[in-house]
């Protein structure tokens, strides 16, 4: 490595009104380097990056690239002097192909024909195969991303930030996105990656730098610290492990049988065949790359989406063919993946979105009249319960961050005593501390002889949490095994869809 | 240069601040079109908003008819914002509104010259049934085919015009005066007459009406889980269908009850402050309960508020027109600026200006 730091960030400060994002924070990046950015959600890791990205100015503070000042006005500057950025949430456009969606995102984009052929050779050269004329709208989650890394690569970049990029990846693609990065490294490209998988950072990055609350904690050598210490390092105090206690009788509580439904959206996955048997007192844990029909299972078993009266069946009872209250009223509840527009309404206070589906199982409402009262009784009592950070039950949803918001969702369903709860991606975008307690407390409602449905992309959470796992592939629900004793291999050949079938190809 | 940032709380104060904000702007750029137009705008805005309710020469005039206005504009907003809450756009209230007056004025004139105490209750029904069945139109349309109720209902209202100036012209035309259109004037027959309950003021049943969709419409918003559902669909209809709304009934539950009432509103017009079916019936009123509506945030209270005001600028603008003779599209326009400002400062609802360099935008 050299001595030359590729970019050196020095006190950089950004206060927003009522927070500071980021203080006094200085640390360097060199060439041939994949330096870890870690940190909770809120630590100001995306406001750093966004800094370097000539996204936000900083308030106070000083980059240097290559020695050079470097103070970029917007992404074009940042992009022309070197620096790509591969973003969290994908900026595509499903109805757009492949090429179509590059071009839009290049500064100057070369003729079609031309870039169609750079495409192709720069997903070829780093292992990243990509046909420029398919829709974007059929490509996979993994896929995706690879548009989003080829567009940063035509514009050879020497210092790429990738934004929690592994998050919507099978561990076999995780696997090919790594070597990648390393390919990249040995040619000199710097890298930083931000995450909160610690696991991923000790095995890809050189160095980390550690971020709380806006802060730089310490900047190390991840490999010479365990997860353990580099987590504690994250949230500043010692963390949590949930609890197992296997408690799953042989109860059948929920049962779908052979359920094919089709989804409602254009770009959506039809549900095909899908069969399963939920006990009481275990979680099954669904695990699969984003867009394999979680957000339609989902539907089914929520009652968004109805279906034929025996598709499923709820303690014995045909309950298909009803709507989401009436599920609720038999103990069914759910817990969707989009917390803002889904979960609960953006503009609406804490008290009215507890209403949302609490109404009838808590007696909110009486002849038809809200009883305002005890929404807000019980929207306070799930705040206590669930350690909601909020000044109270008035303020409106989005105000909330994505942690205590996730918190909130949760605890209002768990609150409820469901006899079954389905959860799609309860920590997503959840700071380590909240994910720590999310996952504690479907624990702790299996062990009142409830049941749970984890619907999730995060393999460490099914692994820590579940009782079972079943893979969910292209609308297709594989047979459920027990988690103890599955290694990783085996589960990427579920997700791969290869099931419980002995099958030896590993790459994708 | 300026920069607008999302606050992350609606402003409350805003919220009230804005209306009358909307209506100081339209004052000034009122203002300035009148003297473009060569009249002494301090004047012309007098006319409009003061001289209607104090000048001792119109007053005992405008006075009741500020009733008379305000009450069909307030009758018809309070249905489309409970509409507007839930995200289903009526925009065919003056269709409506015509269909309701056709109906009540059919069953008076069906009796004649009858008498009857059931006769005008009878016509209430009527014209809510007529409102209703001609929002179902754009109601089971859309749900069964998905087509856009915005459209269907705008163009459904110039079919009700047509069968307006049809009927006016031909089935309901006085037999007794030959030679001119428009029905039999309903002020000559007792039992379907929606007279004055207190002579002078302009109070008539209309008015009554107005008040009960009032109270009505604020306990179905904000005490029953009805209204928590319409509001619910408007805001995030993703989160609705997780909660258990059926679009659904709800397009139809909106359109219904925006109908009925509109279909009210024209039947207590026709019966009572036009006095007929005529070929210049339709006034308008339709349309300017959508802006009514929007300037009452959509909250009932608010939309009697400002169902007055913008029966004041009617009376006002009448006046104006005639001491002035400002033209009546200027006084239309004048109105127009009203929804247009308040929709530009509404921003200002959710999002507060900032005062930044231009470097500093994120």
């Amino acid at each position: 490595m050299s001595d030359q730091p590729l970019l050196s960030l020095k006190g950089l400060t950004k206060a927003y009104p009522g927070v500071v994002a980021n203080d006094d924070v200085s640390f360097d990046i060199r060439p041939r380097e994949v330096h870890a950015l870690l940190g909770e959600n809120g630590a100001g890791k995306s406001t750093l990056v966004k800094m370097i990205y000539g996204l936000v100015r900083p308030d106070s503070g000083i980059m240097a690239w290559n020695g050079q000042p470097y103070a970029p006005d917007n992404p074009a500057t940042a992009r022309q002097t070197g620096v790509g950025m591969v973003f969290q949430h994908f900026s595509l456009f499903d109805a757009l192909d492949v090429a179509e969606n590059i071009a839009l995102g290049m500064d100057d984009p070369p003729p079609r024909r031309q870039l169609s052929r750079s495409i192709r050779e720069v997903s070829q050269d780093y292992g990243l195969p990509l046909d420029p004329g398919r829709l974007v709208g059929e490509l996979s989650a993994g896929e995706r991303q690879r548009v989003e890394i080829v567009r940063c690569l035509l514009q050879n970049p020497r210092l790429l930030i990738m934004d929690e990029p592994t998050s919507v990846l099978t561990p076999q693609e995780v696997d090919i996105l790594f070597a990648t990065l390393r390919k990249l490294r040995d040619e000199g490209t710097a890298i930083l990656y931000i995450s909160h998988k610690l696991e991923e950072i000790r095995a890809l990055c050189d160095t980390a730098t550690v971020l709380r609350q806006g802060q730089k904690v310490a900047t190390c050598d991840p490999r010479q610290k365990s997860a353990r210490e580099l987590a504690e390092m994250m949230v500043g105090k010692t963390l949590h492990q949930p609890e197992r206690d296997t408690s799953a009788s042989d109860d059948i509580v929920l049962e779908m049988r052979n359920l094919t439904l089709r989804s409602a959206h254009l770009f959506g996955t039809t549900l095909k065949d899908v069969s399963f048997a939920l006990r009481r007192g275990e979680v099954l844990g669904i695990g699969g790359v984003a867009g394999n029909g979680q957000d339609e299972l989902l539907a089914a078993l929520s009652g968004e989406a109805r279906s034929k009266r025996d598709a499923l069946r709820m303690l014995g009872e045909p309950v298909g063919h009803l709507g989401p209250n009436a599920r609720r009223a038999m103990g069914l509840l759910a817990a969707p993946e989009e917390r803002l527009g889904h979960a609960a309404a953006p503009d609406m206070s804490l008290t009215e979105n507890a209403l949302l589906t609490a109404a009838w199982r808590q007696k909110l409402v009486r002849n038809g009249f809200v009883n305002w009262p005890r929404a807000q009784g019980f929207a306070e009592a799930v705040i206590t319960r669930f350690d909601v950070r909020t000044p109270g039950p008035h303020v409106v949803a989005r105000a909330l961050s994505g942690g205590n918001l996730q918190k909130f969702v949760i605890g209002r369903e768990i609150s409820q005593e469901p006899e079954v709860l389905v959860v799609n991606q309860p920590t997503w975008g959840v700071d380590a501390s909240a994910a720590a307690a999310i996952r504690q407390a479907l624990l702790d409602l299996t062990a009142r002889g409830g049941a749970v449905v984890l619907i999730s992309q995060d393999l460490d959470e099914i692994m820590e949490i579940a009782d079972r796992f079943a893979a969910l592939n292209e609308g297709r629900l594989g047979t459920p095994r027990p988690t103890r004793g599955l290694t990783m291999e085996e589960i990427g050949l579920m997700l791969g869809g290869a099931g419980d079938m002995e099958v030896a190809h590993a790459q994708a | 240069m300026l920069r607008l940032e999302k606050r992350p709380q609606p402003s409350k104060a805003w919220t009230w601040a804005t209306p009358l904000l909307a209506v100081a702007l339209t004052m000034v750029a009122g203002g300035i079109l009148f003297a473009l137009l060569g009249k002494d705008p301090f004047v012309a805005i007098r006319m409009i908003f003061f001289d209607p309710l104090f000048s001792e020469q119109f007053g005992a005039y405008s006075r009741p008819q500020l009733l008379i206005k305000a009450a069909p504009l307030i009758l018809i907003a309070i249905g489309l914002a409970i509409g507007f809450r839930a995200g289903v756009w009526n925009i065919g209230a003056e269709g409506q509104y015509i269909i309701g007056a056709l109906c009540g004025a059919g069953v008076a004139l069906a009796f004649f010259p009858t008498p009857g105490w059931y006769i005008f209750p009878l016509m209430i029904l009527a014209g809510a049934a007529g409102g209703f069945a001609w929002a179902m139109i754009p109601a089971i349309l859309r749900t069964k085919f998905n087509t856009n109720e915005i459209l269907v209902s705008l163009l459904l209202v110039y079919v009700a015009e047509r069968i307006l100036a049809a009927m006016s012209l031909g089935l309901m035309r006085n037999p007794d005066i030959a030679g001119f259109p428009g029905s039999r004037n309903l002020r000559h027959y007792p039992s379907a007459h929606n007279a004055e309950i207190i002579a002078g003021t302009g109070m008539h049943w209309g008015v009554v009406a107005a008040f009960i969709a009032v109270i009505f419409a604020y306990i179905l918003l904000h005490r029953h889980i009805l209204g928590f559902q319409v509001r619910l669909a408007g805001q995030a209809p993703r989160a609705a269908r997780f909660a258990g709304v059926a679009p659904t009934r709800l397009v139809i539950l909106c359109l219904g009850i925006s109908g009925m009432l509109a279909g009210l509103a024209g039947m207590f017009e026709v019966s009572g402050p036009a006095g007929q079916v005529n070929i210049d019936f339709a006034v308008g009123y339709g349309f300017t309960a959508i802006i009514v509506a929007f300037l009452g945030r959509l909250h009932p209270v608010g939309i009697v508020l400002a169902g007055l005001l913008m029966a004041l600028t009617y009376i006002g603008g009448e006046l104006a027109q005639f001491m002035l003779r400002l033209p009546s599209a200027s006084i239309q326009v004048f109105q127009g600026m009203l929804l247009f400002f308040l929709l530009a400062v509404d921003l200002l609802t959710n999002y507060r200006i900032r005062f930044a360099r231009k470097e500093a935008t994120a």
